[in-house]
């Protein structure tokens, strides 16, 4: 088997030895460390040794014993001899998926959610703590610290190991689900100069809903939210230039996009969207759909893609799903209709001075005429984001309606 | 998200502090620092030798020339930063607020997040 190989292989294996390994032991904090600690052993003695016959199983021994070496030397530790661990291998427990229960615990209300994040992609995704460190750019001693903080919090909080009931598991379904998400976008985002270090996120990110889904198949939102990622996915390879700058949705060379996720991503929103429920993930991937569906953007469907955005805006009211239906606007009515939907978010504080904001009012504006309003309103785009990408794009933009007449950057952030 | 807390000292303020006022100025960020590597924020603080010790280093005509610093006018000097990685600028603001430079009159506290290569343009 080869490296990468063995890699997919102990990802999938570790929800499921963690999972038989709390219900036999409980203590989720310290079985968790115990199988990062397996799947780190066999991630070096596996390629040069051979995969064991039954991969599950030998990581389950090796956990064990490292918990009950753990056991012991806490035990030692305090000066006690007493307690006795339950010093057995667990039975492999086959046909049980504890990658649910996993997930709900990592996902725990109580954690932010940059540790939610850290800790689902250790315990379900299997990745190492240097690995997820890496993925967010921070020291892995820091990383360490938050996953290790994390796993506290869950067990001062007083969680057992089983799936949430009632109402309680629909909202904490929705903050897993938001936490996949999250790990999606940070994929979506990642630097293009050091992808080569970064485990990929997005792929990561749709493998995990995946799971979630093959668990809740009649789900319609787990549906919608593995949608969204497959058709979002599909663009990946146009939507930078080789050199790393963006390029926008409509000027992307569709035939580049994955026509087998498009088609998998749009067949699974058709599907939701037949169903009872109708919710915020179902409705982006519809949109996303709808883009899919166009094999040019002068041919998107705007009229659909608006409508969308609006029911979006009545279930899940928020500044950006407006802002993005000012863009919608914009092409089914008039640059002018957008910019009076825009205007709308002007007192909303949550989006004053924001670099979408700025930025599509720039585009409506280029879009009227206004150049110079355009000028304006890229630069000060340009300047309040914290991505260099964009900002190169928007500075971009600015140029191109730069007015000959028009001072280079003078008294910018005077108007408007 | 990660920021930039820098902190820009007046060494005039600083030597006009009473001895009890440093050494809860010291034991101020001790205790900054322990919270924040606890708490799994901290990515990385440094301070900063006396401005006076700087060197200001030049290159004309491919000649590098070195003049004694600092490089700026001000009386204001950079002492120091912490690198942090947090939830989102407003908690980064409640962590500067913990500074204990940010109580002193004279010394500055700035946030300023780090900007990040990637991007991404949705419509």
């Amino acid at each position: 088997m080869t490296a990468p190989a063995i890699e997919d292989l102990l990802r999938e294996l570790t929800p499921r030895v963690l999972g038989a390994l709390v219900r036999r032991q409980g203590q989720f904090e310290g079985c968790e460390d115990a199988v990062q600690e397996a799947v780190l052993a066999a991630a070096v003695q596996w390629p040069a040794e051979g995969v064991p016959d039954s991969p599950r199983g030998w990581l389950l021994t090796v956990a064990s014993r490292r918990l009950i070496d753990q056991a012991r030397s806490d035990r030692a530790r305090r000066g006690r001899e007493s307690a006795t661990a339950a010093e057995v291998t667990p039975e492999d427990v086959p046909g049980t998926d504890d990658t649910l229960v996993l997930l709900f615990l990592c996902c725990h209300p109580t954690l932010t959610a940059a540790s939610q994040i850290a800790l689902t992609l250790r315990a379900v995704g299997g990745l190492t703590t240097a690995e997820i460190a890496r993925a967010f750019l921070v020291p892995e001693a820091t990383m360490a610290v938050r996953i290790s903080r994390a796993k506290q919090r869950i067990k001062a909080a007083g969680s057992s190991f089983s799936l949430p009931e009632g109402a309680e598991r629909e909202v904490r379904l929705r903050v897993v689900l938001h936490v996949l998400y999250l790990i999606f976008n940070e994929g979506y985002t990642a630097s293009s100069g050091s992808e080569l270090h970064r485990p990929d996120l997005a792929r990561e990110a749709i493998r995990l809903a995946r799971l979630v889904r093959a668990q809740l198949p009649e789900d319609s939102e787990v549906a919608g939210l593995l949608a969204l990622m497959l058709l979002t996915h599909a663009r990946r390879s146009v939507r930078t230039t080789a050199a790393g700058d963006l390029v926008p949705l409509a000027e992307q060379d569709r035939a580049q996009w994955d026509r087998g996720l498009i088609d998998e991503g749009t067949e699974l929103t058709k599907a939701s969207l037949a169903g009872p429920a109708l919710g915020p993930y179902q409705l982006q991937a519809a949109i996303a759909a709808t883009h899919a569906d166009a094999a040019t953007a002068e041919e998107t469907n705007w009229p659909q893609v608006q409508a969308l955005y609006l029911i979006l805006e009545r279930i899940a009211p928020n500044p950006m799903v407006t802002l993005n239906r000012a863009i919608a606007l914009a092409e089914t009515e008039s640059p002018l209709a957008g910019l009076a939907l825009l205007a709308t978010l002007d007192a909303d504080e949550r989006m004053a001075g924001h670099h979408r904001l700025l930025s599509v009012r720039a585009h409506l504006l280029e879009k009227t005429g206004d150049r110079a309003g355009a000028y304006e309103h890229y630069r000060r785009a340009a300047k309040a984001t914290a991505s260099l990408a964009e900002q190169r794009y928007l500075e971009s933009r600015a140029s191109r309606v730069r007015t000959p007449l028009q001072p280079h950057a003078d008294g910018l952030g005077e108007r408007g | 998200m990660q920021f930039l807390i820098s902190l820009h000292v007046n060494p005039a303020v600083l030597d006009a502090l009473t001895d009890e006022e440093k050494a809860a100025l010291g034991g101020g960020h001790a205790a900054f620092i322990e919270a924040l590597t606890e708490s799994g924020e901290l990515l990385t603080t440094q301070a900063l030798v006396d401005p006076s010790q700087a060197a200001v280093v030049s290159v004309r005509n491919g000649q590098p020339a070195v003049t004694d610093g600092p490089f700026l006018e001000s009386k204001e000097y950079l002492g120091g930063f912490y690198l942090i990685d947090c939830e989102n600028k407003e908690r980064a603001i409640e962590l500067a607020a913990q500074i204990p430079d940010a109580a002193i009159e004279g010394l500055g506290v700035e946030v300023r997040q780090v900007m990040f290569a990637a991007g991404r343009l949705e419509a």
